[in-house]
């Protein structure tokens, strides 16, 4: 598939900007922070869940714990998809009974990971609360599900993409949205 | 009455008669009546053998009929349409049947059954030992008087040597060819392919060549002792062949036979095949390096003849394991094709070699009054085409059963069409 | 890189790739395998059949456990209950299986190259749970992770593999797999149970296979030694004359361990002869991971059937 740039939504510097806003919300949200537990959706979620940790930690001085989430077993497109996805690891504390648990992901579209990640942690634990934090909302929900935290929204059509590129897997850090040709 | 035939405009290749020429051929009666460069009889029927070859009738010395016993995998009458099919007038059928040709009602009710349903000469093969199992001589004299012409236990080695001398010395008593299944068990029991590196990798239970090459050597011992014919049945190794080569050279009467299948394909075949049931033979399938001595011993003489061993199973049985699948391929419709591909389009052999391997020397070995288009002799024809491209279509077969490695191999070179005794087939 | 192929029929077919993904995926069913609840949803609705042709109750739990731990519905049919002993054919039983439209189906035969067979004929996915003397790829796989777990590495290894190595399905899987991934691999025992020439069809590259005189000079500074059951049915078949013979000339105990590296690992595929092919101080010493072997095989199910139960037909 090829892809054409329609547009820039975020520069690094808005993306920092609206991470230092987020996790300001976060902390304002949950006043007993040593119950959080920020866990990252692979890939993306994971670097975004470890800088919200690292702006928590300079605002508040406090260490959030976080954790690394892989859903690949509980998608529910399987037996859809034609090449079986590479599984990762899912790294969470041993007892996640009880924790706040936040969430975090690039961005939030039909609904289903989120909701395979839902069905995961309940395998691990029965969390207190669980609440979401994406950094781009662009719609086109398929089940009932809607974050806490939203960095942006964004209005898209249905042959649009959007990239979340991030240094830990891309060569730059910005928010594009493309389309396919 | 029947209708005398004129083959007209054939290349004739006939060594009985250092004929190789285009020439043409009339039967008259059903006997060879003229050969000359140009033939007029008003009153023949006409084949136009131009651009083919035209050769004393192919005789295949080594055939499984299933009948009497297990018509379901091959009869007499489908056999013979088999061997039709695939260019050959004679057939030798092996005595493992059911019962067993081993005493003359067999005997007779095969030359019976032949009589009624046969469209190809059927001569059969009486058992050495009593129901072959290597114990005691079967009535050989009585069988030879119903009509048999060489003796055999093929499916099962005779074992014992003290019955293998008696046997040899008795066959001379009636002029018989002692036709002999060489594999020495050699701690192989149910064995289910070639020993060597392709079992060691594949898992499979190996007969070594060394099996058939001590059974090879010790009738070849007994032989020249007793003095008897002995026909070795496909030869499969190296040693085997050069073993034959020396004996012949001391003046042993020994002949022998291979197999298309055993100069064509190697037990890396059966690798390849991932565990295709029909890749599993007796002997299997050997080495390279046995079958380039194959190809040598095709060359230089050692070799008398080509025999397809065919040996039809339903398909049901060779749905079974590797290991637990019976042995045996059909090849009555393949030989002629892969003689002339493998052999004669390769330089192996020439075409005048190729009619040695499969008529002349057939004849020789087994006394039949066959292998020749002398004028007066009987006039079995095989007429072929070098040129044709076949491809194999197992469901084609005009056979009861479909095992055949060889399907959809594409081959240089086809058998045409037989003539039996004047009856045009 | 996914595993494009429906079966599984052995570790000759593989690519080094290939046998690294399978271990990678396995790792994080080992993670899975150490949480308390121990299912994941991901093979949901599918369906695996279990067809053992031959009694195994290790290989056979393990297959079904590895099923029921990824949501899939297992069904065991062993020859003794299935139509066989009726005489219908392997291909027959095959077709009622497809029949009932299975995802996979993990087969375990006492003949080499049943899998092979059926695989040709079925739309499900084959996985070979022991084949004659053949394969039995997963075994291979697990001994990999549990060697991979344990030395961090299985390139430039020394393993040595002892016993019955002519029948040894597991010997075989295990000797593809390793000089696939670099390791140098030393083959002993007695004669009549070498099936010399092995070595000579497989691509020694990146590893190497070499036969050894005596089971000394495969141990000695081996990092690794594998050591194969011995059947006892062997021994009615003429190739050694006694269990005792084997015990002293072919078995490991504390002194032959000694000429290894001081830091080599014991394997065994299971169940152990104790007192003939391995010495219970060896066997339940401290170099043994039979054990985790066992644990192991059930994570590196699991991703076999992960990666090739799954998926539309089109990955096939």
């Amino acid at each position: 598939m090829e892809f054409v740039e329609k547009a820039v939504i975020m520069t690094s510097a808005d993306m920092n900007r609206v991470l230092t806003r987020m996790a300001t919300q976060i902390v304002e949200n949950n006043p007993d922070l040593s119950n959080v537990l920020l866990v990252g959706i692979r890939r993306r979620g994971v670097p975004l869940a470890e800088r919200l940790a690292a702006k928590i930690d300079e605002v508040d001085e406090v260490k959030v714990a976080t954790g690394a989430l892989d859903i690949t077993l509980y998608r529910d497109d399987l037996s859809t998809v034609a090449d079986r996805p590479v599984v990762n690891k899912t790294e969470l504390p041993a007892n996640i009974t009880g924790k706040t648990i936040v969430l975090v992901d690039d961005v939030l579209y039909t609904g289903r990971t989120i909701r395979a990640a839902l069905d995961e942690l309940i395998d691990f634990g029965r969390p207190h609360r669980v609440q979401l934090c994406v950094l781009i909302d662009r719609g086109w929900r398929e089940l009932p599900i809607q974050a806490d935290y939203v960095g942006k929204f964004v209005t898209t059509t249905e042959n649009q993409i959007i990239k979340v590129m991030l240094p830990e897997f891309d060569e730059t850090e910005e928010v594009l949205l493309v389309e396919t040709k | 009455m029947t209708k005398p035939t004129l083959i007209k405009n054939g290349r004739i290749i006939d060594p009985s008669q250092s004929l190789d020429a285009q020439r043409d051929l009339l039967i008259r009666e059903g006997r060879v009546a003229e050969i000359s460069e140009s033939i007029d009889a008003p009153d023949a029927e006409i084949l136009d053998a131009s651009g083919l070859i035209v050769a004393p009738g192919f005789i295949d010395l080594h055939v499984h009929f299933r009948e009497p016993g297990q018509e379901y995998k091959e009869t007499i009458e489908s056999g013979s349409r088999t061997a039709a099919a695939g260019g050959f007038t004679s057939v030798c059928c092996m005595p493992n049947t059911n019962p067993i040709n081993d005493n003359s009602s067999v005997t007779s009710f095969i030359v019976e059954r032949a009589r009624e349903s046969a469209i190809v000469n059927v001569f059969p093969i009486g058992a050495i030992t009593r129901e072959s199992k290597g114990e005691e001589l079967a009535e050989i004299g009585e069988m030879k008087k119903a009509g048999i012409v060489g003796i055999s236990d093929d499916g099962k080695p005779v074992l014992d040597s003290g019955i293998m001398r008696r046997a040899m010395e008795y066959s001379i008593d009636f002029d018989l060819p002692v036709i002999d299944h060489c594999e020495d068990c050699c701690g192989s029991k149910n064995w289910a392919m070639h020993e060597g590196e392709y079992s060691a990798l594949m898992g499979l239970k190996g007969l070594p060549g060394a099996a058939e090459d001590l059974h090879v050597s010790r009738d070849l011992l007994l032989a020249e002792m007793t003095g008897a014919r002995i026909h070795i049945a496909h030869i499969s190794t190296a040693k085997s062949v050069d073993m034959v080569r020396q004996a012949k050279a001391r003046g042993v009467r020994v002949t022998c036979e291979v197999t298309p299948h055993h100069f064509t394909l190697t037990d890396e075949d059966v690798y390849r095949s991932g565990y295709d049931t029909n890749f599993k033979m007796a002997p299997p399938l050997r080495s390279r390096a046995d079958l380039d001595a194959i190809l040598e011993g095709l060359r230089d003489g050692t070799i008398d003849a080509i025999a397809t061993d065919h040996a039809p199973h339903h398909a049901n049985e060779k749905m079974l394991e590797f290991d637990r699948a019976p042995n045996g391929i059909i090849g009555l419709e393949t030989a002629v094709s892969l003689t002339l591909d493998r052999l004669v389009h390769r330089g192996i052999i020439t075409m005048t070699r190729m009619v040695e391997l499969l008529s002349i020397n057939p004849a020789r070995i087994f006394k039949l009054d066959r292998g020749t288009l002398k004028p007066g002799s009987i006039a079995d024809v095989t007429i072929f085409d070098p040129e044709k491209m076949v491809t194999i279509d197992p469901n084609a077969s005009l056979s009861k059963s479909r095992n055949t490695p060889f399907g959809g191999w594409e081959l240089k070179g086809a058998p045409v069409r037989t003539v039996v005794q004047h009856r045009e087939r | 890189m996914p595993l494009n192929r429906k079966d599984l029929l052995g570790i000759e077919d593989l690519t080094a790739e290939e046998i690294e993904l399978i271990l990678d995926t396995a790792e994080t069913f080992r993670d899975v395998n150490a949480r308390q609840i121990k299912k994941v949803p991901t093979l949901r609705g599918k369906t695996v059949i279990n067809l053992f042709f031959e009694a195994s109750t290790r290989t056979r739990t393990s297959f079904e456990i590895a099923a029921k731990r990824l949501s899939a519905d297992a069904i065991n049919i062993s020859a003794s209950t299935s139509s066989v002993v009726k005489g219908e054919t392997l291909v027959d039983t095959a077709m009622n299986l497809q029949a009932m439209a299975p995802d996979a189906i993990v087969i375990r035969h006492s003949s080499s190259g049943a899998p092979h067979q059926i695989s040709r004929i079925l739309k499900a996915s084959v996985i070979n749970a022991g084949d004659g003397a053949h394969e039995h790829p997963t075994q291979a796989l697990l001994d990999a992770l549990t060697i991979r777990q344990n030395k961090g590495r299985i390139s430039g290894l020394r393993v040595a593999i002892v016993g019955d190595i002519l029948h040894s399905r597991v010997a075989r899987s295990n000797v593809h797999l390793l000089v696939k991934l670099g390791a140098h691999v030393v083959l002993a025992g007695p004669r009549t149970l070498l099936p010399l020439g092995l070595d000579r069809l497989i691509e020694q590259s990146p590893g190497t296979i070499t036969f050894a005189d005596n089971i000394d000079d495969a141990i000695a500074d081996a990092d690794v030694v594998m050591m194969l059951r011995i059947q006892l049915e062997r021994m009615a078949g003429g190739f050694f004359p006694s269990l005792r013979e084997y015990s002293i000339h072919y078995g490991l105990n504390r002194r032959r361990l000694q000429l290894a590296k001081p830091d080599c690992i014991v394997l065994h595929p299971g169940p152990v002869n104790r007192g003939v092919e391995i010495d219970s101080d060896v066997a339940d010493g401290p170099f043994s991971l039979i054990l985790d072997q066992v644990s192991n095989g059930v994570a590196v199910r699991m991703a076999v059937l992960y990666l090739l139960a799954g998926g539309s037909e089109s990955s096939k």
